[in-house]
């Protein structure tokens, strides 16, 4: 059962008790992510998200450690294109430390120069580590080259331009603009009452005045007009193909019956981004799988539809088995899905592809971390009800529904074609 | 203390296969975990990566179900079946709607006891393992690792083989041998099985019983012990790939057993240098303090052999020397001045407050009880660990240090967009 309550300041707090393990865990989620930055200031986002463990107030920077590890606990932070995030899990008895970390980093981030020029070296080096994996940086390639206008289309970690010239005022300019209580959820689920989680809330976070948040950008990527294509020639071992198309965002009502193709074509991964997008999803009968790699053509495909505020991108990936041409590999790839955009699935495909969401559903919600993700994750970019809700609104999916998605969104116009098409590595080890 | 007490069911059957259970309903799914004697250690001298190969292979048909009806099988159910080969372990890992229980254990069983190896999926999946081979040759991470692992544990020690192999072995392996291995090594007395969920253990048992109960192989011999020998002086090894944008370095030390008197006292000297908090001291060094890195921390791997203690850095470029240097410097300071008590209480106290959180997940308490068993530390041992912990003093932890870390006899290997200098001398 999921509690409720608003703080005056406007904080959500959303409480669920699980009595499972003598465990809590505490989110606190913002409104504001990759798409709410501007020009010049790509990558901002994830530096604030950075610097936000560099110390507060109250908190000195010597003592951010220990805090959490005392109780055994663990705490970490992402951002993405939608939402910036922090987490503590940790057994029950810290939960006030908890709650107080987390005001704190709302209201008392100290942003000192010298650790903001330090962090902007960790952060290159964190991009560069991305740039090192072909497909990573391929992926940062497709999606720039399929939008030309919303900000969705820059990589969430920022180009490397504005991580170089970037000031400490930017940081601590953006950091008081959108870490407000009123952009914000609390998320605590665990072995915890939920009444006490709220009048604890209210004590930590209660003070901290409420502001106005900036207007958020409102351009609309224009439709696409025809196929996009990019190519990446550059020293490596592997070829790998990306194909995207621009896709619902997940309050759409469209996004189940993509999500039900999206099983069928590669498997279905499930909807937690911290926690199943790290198994590989059942896939083997699906239909790239068994075009792809079952032929040999592909060592891997996979696809990738997220739950996204905004209408983002369905892209489908595959490593093309070391001396197959990229080329044949994206023809057995477009045949397929020019096959189901034709066709749609079969009844067997829509039942086994609802049984493989409903399965992970139940595989994701097994701790209470990853069940206080899925609660504010949601509720940051579309409502927590979208969640709670996609058992039936995944049951409903029709194979008509299925088959007029495939046809509106698989079609050339609306996809960008990438490929990695390395070129031949000098190394050679030296002692 | 917050410790849980586990307490899992165990048996050991006729055959020699252990069976471990543990009855949780956090959701209605259960987790099941095949552990087999038969890791990479078992490949053959000439054919390193066949144990990997026949990873790949083994679930794509067997005697009574086609590669098809297998995936069918698993895909209806939302089950994604994992398959690894670790340097003494082949694992087959599950989770399944409890619902699904007993036809998973019989499909799973299916796959362990009587694989098909078809001929017609071999070239396919040897295709697979190249590419997977070949990515390996551009990631710095992998080139460095793998190069330090066998500058660590030289031939024959099978902890410095590439668990995948070279692709001229891949290429020459034939179905024949893959099934002679699979005849040879997999045997019910190498066998644990765990299953963790929304399941009674008595069922659970009948169910393993069913599928495993008749498996009769006789015993393999045992895969040799190799003594490990610690370096005795410092080596260095730069791998240029110049067309990537960050280095990686792995700098390590042949360490100990995980039966060794000293591994409690070894494992939290290595936390608190390399794991506390956001990596311990490494990471304050070389993230927090000096900003070179997105990671840097260490890691110790005790196993049935002298284990890997490991240093991993991501940096640029032109900061290996300097990132180098600054382990090097952590490593001096750690063995003459050791660890502060305050540093040792810490990690002890997240080691021992972190139990309930690892044994959270079904998935958890497998890995958990399966490492449990193979190290035969037994069923109490999640109620013990506080005690062996709480049992180590600061001046042993500071002589493990002391015994295994040496600037002096470092192997250190870089790989990435980098070339030294002929001339320059080396950190």
């Amino acid at each position: 059962m999921l509690r409720r309550a608003t703080l005056d300041n406007g904080l959500t707090v959303l409480v669920q008790e699980e009595h499972t393990a003598p465990l809590a865990s505490v989110w606190c989620w913002y409104k504001v992510g990759s798409k709410d930055e501007r020009a010049g200031l790509t990558g901002v986002s994830h530096w604030v998200e950075h610097m936000n463990f560099k110390g507060t107030t109250n908190i000195p920077r010597d003592q951010v450690k220990g805090i959490i590890e005392q109780f055994g606990g663990s705490w970490n932070g992402y951002t993405w294109i939608d939402q910036t995030t922090y987490l503590e899990t940790a057994t029950k008895d810290a939960l006030d430390r908890m709650l107080f970390i987390e005001s704190e980093r709302m209201a008392n981030g100290l942003y000192h120069p010298d650790d903001c020029e330090s962090e902007r070296t960790v952060i290159i080096s964190e991009l560069h580590g991305g740039e090192n994996d072909p497909d990573q940086f391929l992926d940062q390639e497709v999606v720039a080259t399929a939008f030309k206008a919303h900000p969705y289309g820059h990589p969430t970690i920022g180009w490397l331009a504005d991580l170089k010239t970037m000031t400490r005022d930017d940081l601590y300019g953006y950091y008081q603009q959108w870490y407000a209580p009123n952009n914000a959820s609390l998320v605590v689920v665990g072995d915890v009452d939920a009444d006490d989680v709220v009048r604890r809330a209210e004590h930590h976070f209660g003070t901290i005045a409420s502001r106005t948040i900036p207007l958020r950008q409102t351009t609309v990527e224009p439709e696409q007009t025809g196929e996009r294509r990019v190519t990446i020639r550059k020293p490596g071992t592997t070829a790998y193909l990306k194909v995207a198309y621009h896709a619902p965002a997940v309050d759409d009502p469209q996004f189940y019956p993509l999500l039900v193709l999206d099983a069928a074509l590669t498997g279905a991964y499930g909807l937690n981004l911290w926690s199943s997008f790290r198994t590989p999803p059942p896939q083997r009968s699906t239909r790239l799988y068994r075009a792809l790699v079952g032929r040999g053509f592909a060592s891997a495909v996979s696809g990738s539809l997220m739950p996204t505020q905004l209408p983002f991108v369905y892209i489908i990936s595959a490593t093309a088995t070391h001396g197959v041409p990229l080329g044949e590999v994206e023809r057995v790839m477009l045949d397929e899905l020019a096959g189901v955009a034709r066709g749609g699935i079969t009844p067997a495909e829509l039942a086994k592809a609802k049984s493989q969401l409903n399965a992970r559903l139940v595989f994701e919600n097994d701790s209470v971390t990853n069940i206080a993700h899925q609660i504010g994750y949601f509720e940051t970019i579309a409502g927590v009800d979208v969640f709670a809700n996609f058992r039936p609104r995944i049951a409903a999916v029709t194979l008509e529904q299925v088959a007029d998605a495939a046809r509106e969104l698989l079609t050339e116009s609306n996809r960008t074609v990438g490929w990695f098409d390395p070129l031949p590595v000098e190394n050679a080890a030296g002692i | 203390m917050t410790t849980s007490a586990l307490i899992p069911a165990r048996s050991t059957f006729p055959n020699g296969l252990v069976f471990l259970s543990k009855r949780t309903r956090t959701t209605p799914a259960v987790t099941i975990n095949i552990a087999i004697r038969a890791g990479s250690e078992c490949d053959p001298a000439d054919a390193p990566g066949a144990m990997y190969l026949l990873s790949r292979l083994i679930d794509r048909g067997t005697a009574t179900q086609s590669a098809d009806d297998i995936a069918e099988a698993l895909d209806s159910r939302g089950i994604s079946l994992g398959i690894t080969v670790t340097r003494h372990l082949f694992s087959f890992i599950c989770t399944c709607l409890a619902e699904d229980f007993q036809d998973v254990m019989s499909l799973v069983g299916d796959i362990v006891l009587a694989p098909s190896l078809p001929e017609a999926q071999l070239a396919t999946r040897k295709g697979e393992v190249i590419t997977m081979l070949r990515q390996d040759e551009d990631n710095p991470g992998v080139r460095a690792t793998e190069t330090l692992m066998e500058m660590l544990y030289p031939a024959p020690h099978s902890y410095g083989r590439r668990a995948k192999g070279t692709i001229d072995v891949i290429e020459r392996l034939t179905r024949d041998r893959l099934a002679d291995l699979h005849a040879r090594r997999f045997a019910p007395c190498e066998t644990s099985i765990v299953t963790v969920g929304d399941v009674d253990p008595d069922e659970s048992r009948a169910a393993v019983e069913r599928v495993f109960g008749g498996w009769a192989v006789p015993p393999p011999p045992a895969p040799p012990v190799l003594p490990a020998t610690p370096a005795m002086s410092r080596r260095r090894v730069d791998i240029p790939m110049m067309n990537k944008a960050q280095a990686d370095i792995a700098y390590g030390f042949v360490t100990l057993r995980r039966t060794d008197p000293d591994y409690y006292a070894c494992w939290l000297m290595n936390h608190a240098f390399g794991q506390y908090s956001m990596s311990g001291r490494l990471g304050d060094s070389i993230r927090e303090r000096q900003g070179m890195a997105y990671y840097a921390y260490s890691s110790l791997d005790a196993n049935i052999m002298e284990g890997p203690l490991l240093i991993r850095a991501g940096v640029s470029g032109t900061n290996i020397d300097r990132a180098v240097g600054s382990i090097d410097q952590e490593i001096a300071t750690l063995v003459a001045g050791g660890l502060t008590q305050k540093e040792l209480d810490d990690s002890r106290r997240f080691l021992i407050y972190a139990m309930p959180r690892a044994l959270e997940t079904n998935a958890g308490i497998a890995n958990y009880l399966q490492t449990a068993e193979f190290f035969d530390l037994g069923l109490d041992y999640d109620e013990r660990i506080p005690e062996l912990l709480r049992g180590v003093t600061l001046e042993h932890a500071n002589a493990m240090a002391r015994k295994y870390l040496s600037v002096d006899r470092a192997t250190v290997v870089t790989a990435g967009p980098y070339r030294r200098d002929a001339t320059s001398a080396l950190p």
